[in-house]
């Protein structure tokens, strides 16, 4: 339904609501995607932006050898994801929650130290991405991009909505409170969280491939940058991890507030105040707007 | 000749240099009632940790029901009938009594239907006597409800072996005597139960065997009366 | 390819000193997270502060780096000390695992970073004392104050660490407490004061160990990031809760980045600590002197 709206409207909005809907949405779905491993399992993933830029970087590689339609080059970039996922799940998962975690940051940092030596894709310099031409209903490109990312945001949403209920979900959540006594409950904990690692990791990806047709220049500072890295552990834990629609809540509050914050005084400033938000949440309200919500309807029981 | 529910043979397991178990040996008979006794420290949830899977030992076999699972994860243990309980409560602090219950109907059992769950998780909250209160948080529940959820959510894995790992501690008399009630019954259906506990007057009550590790080592294995008998037993394990 | 062995013996001698240096770093995280199970991956935040407040007094005051640390280590000591009582009330006693907490140090870090971007911009800040500006020779190879005098410094603090650790009351408190947590926990002593005295120290090594990197090089705000994988990868590599173990993959760490630099050049430098932490994480988690 959002769809239709945006395409009937969407010759008469401003450019740059067009580019703010964008990275909220962007954020919608890297908040749910970090969420499923991190709210439902209780892995903290801290290398976010090394799995996103593993989509962006997919596309620019495709591009430059066998360019392709974009829906494609998010499959791809899916399956690239969603394996390091895997691989780095099945090799860390084993260990404590924490090296987990640490783990994922190396990661990242070393999939940026890569790229930064990889002169194909342009190194340090970055790359310049020419948006294809549009054909069809839509009025520009970047229409179409909001209009997939509305696609890929309700994909990454369902999917967390599924696995919430489903008995992935349910086993997470075991796994979450107590691991030891989940698996001598039967619960078959190293399957379940390199499922949940393989998926979140393959979303970021997919939430990485269109960037660069967004951005038209892509560099490794930006594709694995800290506002990334930050806001996709932010926007859950602000919104509430325990359920699907706390990362969309989280990601709607948090990135308008920054869009709003980055036109009025700086960006810097704007990651500062996510900064600030998140500790005081973690600090005063740890489970979150979902959180609050749910202890709100409690009392009126 | 009854079968053997639980062997395991030469457990030994070291922490950084320190024999927690050395080369134990012992066996379970299908339906029967083992208590394992032995001062803090000598190695008894080590061994319950080996059996469950949650630790590996260093050398020994285990085999249950017919299965050599050493190897195996102790996700699968359980799902092969291989409950315990835990001496510090840990229930899923997330979810409330009921559903903590269902986890092992869903991952042990395999049911698939959200009805069937729940008729069943609340058809053992009724044995364990928690069904009033089936929809709280476990934060809400005392020493001896806790107690029974861990009962709970073991007997949900449909286990044909019961570790119970001190699920009395620091209960009273009569509470004490509600846990036997339920265990004893618990046998009577035919689930082999593996008592460890430090409160002798169960453990004598209850056992038809008994094992007294120390020190890592099995020091006696054999009926309650003459095991207590036995001057090392003595020695070692100063009674309740 | 040919070996120049002068370069080649440069590059590990550099890297000894530098590693020394980093024993320095990470001696903070090893007693943070090897001891009282804290990730503190905002440890390299608290390092630029110092880092930072060396400038400053420098800068303001014409303090001497040596009277910086024996101005802002203490003031570091008591700010650690107050932070882990607010950490302890508000994340350790919920008794939930690690994910509010990691999350929590991740957005100080974070919080920090961006604050010293805020006031100090991300220009490159450094100081320098003449006593610093010389070079050490011998034979071909070279090493300059800048860089000698961290490396002492950090072998200092970590021999009166482990002096510490092992020789005073509160000390041993503290290493009892961090080899049995939980045979501690189910007896019911809950040594706060132990753990609240060695996360002061921690944080007092890190605002030394900044006034030492600030002596080293010029600072700039996104270095903190680099350290994080420095200090990790030798806490874990040298077996997360050992003093020696860290001096060694310091040491280790290095002469590792000494020669990749020398060879391979600068920009693959982060990720010999991290590629580094990551095959230990994988291949060896207990590390090198770990259990």
């Amino acid at each position: 339904m959002l769809i239709f709206a945006t395409m009937i409207f969407g010759a008469h909005i401003n450019e740059y609501y067009y580019l703010a809907t964008y990275t909220i949405l962007q954020f919608v779905v890297l908040g749910t995607a970090w969420n499923i491993l991190g709210g439902y399992g209780g892995y903290v993933n801290f290398g976010t932006a090394g799995f996103f830029a593993i989509g962006c970087y997919t596309t620019i590689v495709l591009n430059k050898i066998f360019p392709m339609p974009l829906f494609f080059e998010m499959l791809v970039a899916a399956v690239t994801a969603g394996l390091v996922g895997l691989g780095t799940g099945y090799l860390t998962l084993r260990l404590r929650g924490v090296f987990f975690s640490i783990a994922t940051l190396a990661l990242a940092i070393v999939l940026q130290t890569l790229i930064v030596n990889w002169s194909f894709v342009g190194g340090a310099r970055g790359v310049y991405v020419i948006r294809p031409a549009i054909s069809g209903m839509f009025i520009s490109y970047v229409q179409f991009l909001v209009v997939l990312m509305i696609g890929l945001a309700t994909f990454s949403v369902f999917v967390a909505w599924t696995v919430e209920k489903s008995w992935i979900g349910i086993g997470l959540a075991a796994i979450r409170d107590d691991e030891a006594a989940a698996e001598t409950s039967g619960v078959p904990s190293l399957r379940l969280k390199l499922i949940a690692t393989t998926m979140s990791g393959a979303i970021m990806g997919m939430a990485g491939a269109p960037f660069p047709f967004y951005v038209t220049y892509v560099d490794p500072a930006t594709a694995f940058g800290l506002a990334i890295a930050v806001n996709s552990i932010a926007m859950p834990l602000v919104g509430g991890t325990a359920a699907w629609w706390g990362p969309v809540v989280g990601a709607i509050l948090l990135g308008s507030a920054q869009q709003i914050l980055t036109v009025t005084i700086s960006s810097a400033a704007n990651l500062f105040i996510v900064g600030i938000l998140l500790v005081v949440f973690l600090t005063v309200a740890p489970r979150g707007v979902v959180g609050i919500a749910r202890s709100l309807k409690q009392r009126r029981r | 000749m009854t079968a053997n529910i639980l062997e395991a043979s030469g457990i030994t397991k070291r922490f950084d240099g320190f024999a927690a178990l050395t080369n134990v040996d012992f066996v379970l008979s299908k339906g029967e009632r083992v208590g394992l006794i032995g001062p803090n420290g000598s190695g008894k949830s080590t061994l319950v940790n080996c059996l469950t899977g949650i630790l590996a030992p260093d050398e020994g076999s285990i085999s249950f029901d017919a299965y050599e699972i050493t190897k195996t994860p102790a996700w699968l243990r359980a799902k092969r009938g291989l409950a315990r309980t835990y001496q510090i409560p840990r229930p899923f602090r997330g979810m409330s009594v009921r559903e903590n219950v269902e986890v092992p109907l869903r991952f042990a059992v395999g049911h698939t239907s959200a009805r069937t769950i729940t008729e069943a998780a609340l058809v053992i909250l009724e044995q364990v006597g928690l069904v009033a209160k089936a929809e709280l948080s476990p934060k809400g529940l005392t020493q001896v409800e806790l107690r029974k959820l861990e009962l709970g959510r073991a007997l949900a894995a449909q286990p044909k072996v019961l570790i119970a790992d001190e699920v009395m501690a620091g209960l009273s008399e009569s509470e004490v005597d509600e846990i036997l009630e339920l265990l004893n019954r618990l046998n009577a259906e035919g689930i082999s139960i593996m008592l460890i506990e430090h409160i002798m007057r169960a453990v004598m009550l209850f056992s038809q065997r008994i094992i007294v590790i120390v020190a890592g080592c099995k020091i006696a294995d054999g009926l309650p009366n003459d095991v207590m008998k036995q001057d090392e037993v003595e020695r070692a394990y100063l009674g309740e | 390819m040919e070996i120049s062995w002068d370069l080649v013996i440069n590059a590990i001698v550099t890297g000894v000193v530098l590693g020394g240096f980093y024993a320095s770093v990470a001696i903070g995280v090893t007693i943070a997270f090897g001891m009282l199970d804290i990730v503190n991956i905002a440890h390299p935040a608290f390092m630029i502060v110092g880092a930072y407040l060396a400038f400053l007094g420098w800068d303001q005051f014409g303090f001497d780096p040596f009277v910086s640390i024996a101005v802002f280590a203490p003031c570091g000591y008591v700010f650690g000390r107050a932070f882990y009582r607010a950490y302890h009330f508000f994340f350790e006693r919920r008794g939930d695992e690690s994910l509010q907490g990691l999350a929590f140090f991740f957005g100080i870090l974070f919080i920090v970073e961006i604050g010293v971007v805020l006031v100090f911009g991300v220009d490159y800040r450094s100081l320098s004392e003449p006593y610093l500006e010389s070079t050490i020779g011998i034979g071909f190879v070279s090493v300059p104050w800048r860089m000698l005098v961290p490396f002492l410094v950090g072998l200092v603090m970590l021999g009166c660490i482990n002096l510490y650790l092992t020789r005073t009351f509160t000390g041993r408190t503290i290493l009892a407490v961090s080899q049995d947590v939980e045979a501690l926990r189910l007896i019911g002593a809950n040594p706060i004061r132990a753990n609240e005295i060695a996360f002061g120290i921690a944080v007092a090594t890190a605002i030394i160990a900044g006034v030492l990197l600030i002596i080293i090089q010029p600072v700039e705000p996104s270095i903190t990031r680099e350290y994080i994988g420095r200090a990790f990868a030798i806490c874990v590599l040298g077996g997360i809760a050992s003093i020696p173990g860290t001096l060694v993959a310091a040491l280790i760490l290095g002469v590792a980045e000494a020669l990749t630099t020398t060879f391979y050049g600068p920009s693959w430098s982060p990720a010999v600590s991290f590629g580094l932490l990551l095959l230990t994480l994988i291949f060896r988690p207990a590390g090198i002197f770990g259990r």
